[in-house]
């Protein structure tokens, strides 16, 4: 298959609706593929781009050209002398000034089509895993040297702190501002933690890393390890992942080896060692008090917070706990600088992501891009368009803890406040894309099943409201579901989101809020007409619960 | 294979060594764990008995971090563990339907063991291999893109 080079969208809102952008898209479809564009050109309809008095739109990417009012006669010029022969056609043309909101957004990003940009991998697949001189000969521990030899440890946090760099755990908080929040900390010993406890639904992305670049993470962590003023290190990576232990405790054996971790590192008075913890797989232990609770030998249930960790972590010292996507980026930052940081992705977001594509889609795997792509380039491009053809339905981003999002919204921008702002969660990257033959209410029964499984018991609401959320769903799946049962359901969300004592539970609803949000007919047809519109659910007509 | 312990004696040596090895902190007592799991396919009550006196730790204690973590068992399993993941992205990649067939053709639901101690199915969370979904782990062996009319082959590998 060739690889999408260009994009097509049409304004899909009442008024261009109105205007006949049905019979603009149909001519379009016809127009590209008489030209024998098809696999070249992705082609859809957006909802919420519009301009008054211009519409019906056509937008074409990568080259950010807005055309408008665009009649059905005007199609076969465009696709003739822009598609086909890469001519803009001017008179039809009109300017991105004054357009608001997605407009403007799109216009911005001229260009910015398709290539990927790989900091966080950028080793992985390219150099041994098991040889650290690979790794230094990519220049590997330069950061390291430049940090322990020329920066103060405020110096280094400065850099980090300035490069806008935020955790890549799913909060995004400001990584500069933990690393801070540790350094000023009170404490003879503080620690370091890398959190590769990777269980979210759909995400391997550390996996690769610690699989395939585990120096770059022990780099980043001595640096963070100096920054904060700790002398001990620990990698917690989910025990599941074995290939990842091994590596990494060779890496680090490694890295002893030469002097770069131990006393007196680079000749300098700095101290500091490492460890790997193999977590006994539990979800919660992602959270970062849960996965210190069980480095002490506990259960993981997550602590009561303040105090956070920067005060009071592991055995109460001091503690920096960060993901490992985070520390990925850390040695590129010291080597490029804060600036160069700053110029990939979005403002409030500078740098890449890298996001897991899953689902009914072409190509599934790993994709490395700056923040602020939206979920249609994703799918056309990098997943090459829905499998068999299929329309797609909804997308879950983030992991289980993330959010459903319906076709609308794939227009989003992915930065952390965009997403924000849209009520959706980027999580951890992970992007679960569905077809039209998924059932929304068989989806958030699997959600509940996953977070009932991984509920820690430890607090009331998570513990009794997932696992009778659950239940509801499987009688509505069953065809015997009631109306009251959607008021039950959205009480639920709520208060999750209120009452639980930590992440987890706080997220278990959102399933459920965003199902009854966006995808509320289909929810109520398995009520009202004991109908599945997709085919999925049994509706067997008994009561399961 | 796991080594069964018939007698008290034996148990308590084996635990004994391997404190000497990792440690007495509480810090080791999940490693720890994690070898006894792998040495005697499982923790029983026997050993966390002589945990608890060795490590000074109350039996409660030991009992409750066995029974939270899915990687530890408590009960004896199978000579096969099957781990099928129920997540959402394997779900989506057609898992529901494995997973049916692969009931069927053991005639186990999840986290039963054949009568014949051969098999024990789990199901699980994410495993992590989401991009090759839907997923199973058979013992160590990871087995991606699975269609239902795979699963007899694969099956028909063990004994």
């Amino acid at each position: 298959m060739k690889a999408t080079r260009s994009m097509v969208l049409v304004s899909a809102d009442p008024e261009s609706m109105d205007r006949g952008a049905l019979d603009i898209f149909t001519e379009l479809q016809k127009q590209i593929r008489d030209f024998g564009l098809e696999e070249e050109i992705a082609l859809s309809m957006v909802n919420d781009i519009s301009k008054p008095g211009f519409d019906p739109l056509v937008l074409v990417y990568p080259d950010a050209v807005i055309y408008g009012p665009i009649k059905p006669g005007d199609v076969h010029q465009i696709v003739e002398e822009h598609l086909y022969k890469g001519r803009v056609v001017e008179e039809k043309q009109i300017s991105a000034y004054n357009f608001t909101g997605r407009i403007a957004w799109l216009s911005a990003r001229k260009g910015t089509l398709p290539a990927e940009n790989r900091v966080v991998l950028k080793n992985v697949g390219l150099i041994d895993p098991e040889d650290i001189n690979d790794y230094i000969i990519h220049e590997g521990y330069q950061a390291l040297g430049t940090v322990l030899n020329d920066l103060t440890p405020e110096e280094t946090i400065a850099v980090i702190k300035n490069s806008g760099l935020r955790g890549r755990g799913g909060a995004g908080f400001p990584t500069g501002l933990k690393w801070q929040f540790v350094n000023s900390a009170e404490g003879d010993n503080k620690y370091v933690i890398c959190n590769a406890d990777e269980s979210e639904p759909g995400t391997f992305k550390d996996r690769l890393v610690l699989e395939g670049d585990p120096h770059a993470i022990i780099e980043a962590m001595i640096i963070a390890a100096y920054a904060v003023g700790a002398d001990e290190g620990i990698v917690y990576i989910r025990g599941e992942y074995g290939l990842a232990i091994s590596r990494m405790n060779k890496a680090i054996d490694q890295a002893r080896e030469i002097g770069l971790l131990g006393i007196n590192i680079f000749d300098t008075s700095f101290n500091f060692d490492l460890h790997v913890h193999a977590g006994a797989g539990a979800y919660i232990c992602g959270e970062e008090t849960a996965l210190i609770e069980s480095i002490e030998g506990n259960r993981g249930e997550p602590r009561s917070r303040p105090p956070y960790p920067t005060t009071s972590g592991l055995w109460k010292k001091p503690t920096l706990v960060n993901n490992v996507e985070t520390l990925a980026n850390v040695p590129a930052i010291i080597r490029n600088s804060a600036d160069w940081f700053k110029s990939i992705g979005t403002d409030s977001s500078p740098g890449t992501k890298v996001f897991t594509i899953l689902g009914n889609v072409n190509v599934t795997g790993l994709i490395e891009v700056p923040m602020g792509i939206t979920l249609r380039e994703v799918i056309s491009i990098y997943a090459k368009g829905m499998k068999d053809g299929k329309n797609f339905k909804l997308a879950q981003t983030g992991g289980s803890s993330g959010s459903i999002i319906p076709s609308s919204l794939q227009d989003t921008p992915m930065d952390f406040d965009s997403f924000k702002k849209a009520g959706v969660s980027l999580g951890s990257g992970a992007l679960l894309i569905a077809n039209d033959e998924i059932c929304v209410v068989d989806l958030a029964k699997v959600l509940l099943n996953f977070f009932r499984n991984e509920s820690c018991g430890k607090c009331y609401p998570c513990r009794i409201a997932v696992p009778r959320a659950y239940n509801i769903l499987t009688n509505i799946s069953e065809g015997v579901g009631t109306m009251k049962d959607l008021d039950v359901l959205k009480t639920m969300s709520e208060q999750l989101v209120e009452l639980s004592h930590c992440g987890l539970g706080q997220t278990a609803g959102s399933p459920l809020k965003d199902c009854l949000t966006h995808f509320r007919a289909e929810v109520e047809a398995h009520i009202k007409l004991k109908v599945c519109p997709a085919g999925v659910c049994p509706m067997s007509g008994r009561r399961a619960y | 294979m796991p080594v069964k312990f018939k007698q008290e004696q034996d148990i308590t040596s084996y635990i004994q060594a391997l404190i000497d090895k990792k440690g007495h902190e509480k810090a080791e007592l999940i490693p720890i764990l994690h070898e006894i799991n792998a040495e005697l396919g499982y923790i029983s009550d026997d050993a966390i008995k002589a945990l608890s006196e060795q490590m000074k730790i109350p039996t409660s204690q030991i009992y409750s971090v066995v029974t939270f973590y899915r990687m530890l068992a408590h009960e004896p399993r199978g000579r096969h563990v099957i781990q099928f993941c129920e997540s959402a992205p394997c779900h989506v990649a057609g898992g529901r339907l494995v997973l049916q067939k692969l009931q069927e053709e053991l005639g186990l639901t999840q986290g039963e063991t054949s009568q014949d101690d051969k098999w024990t199915l789990i199901t699980t969370s994410c495993l992590g291999i989401c991009g090759v979904g839907p997923v199973m782990i058979i013992d160590h062996d990871i087995y991606g893109n699975l269609t239902p009319d795979q699963v007899p082959d694969i099956l028909s590998h063990y004994d």
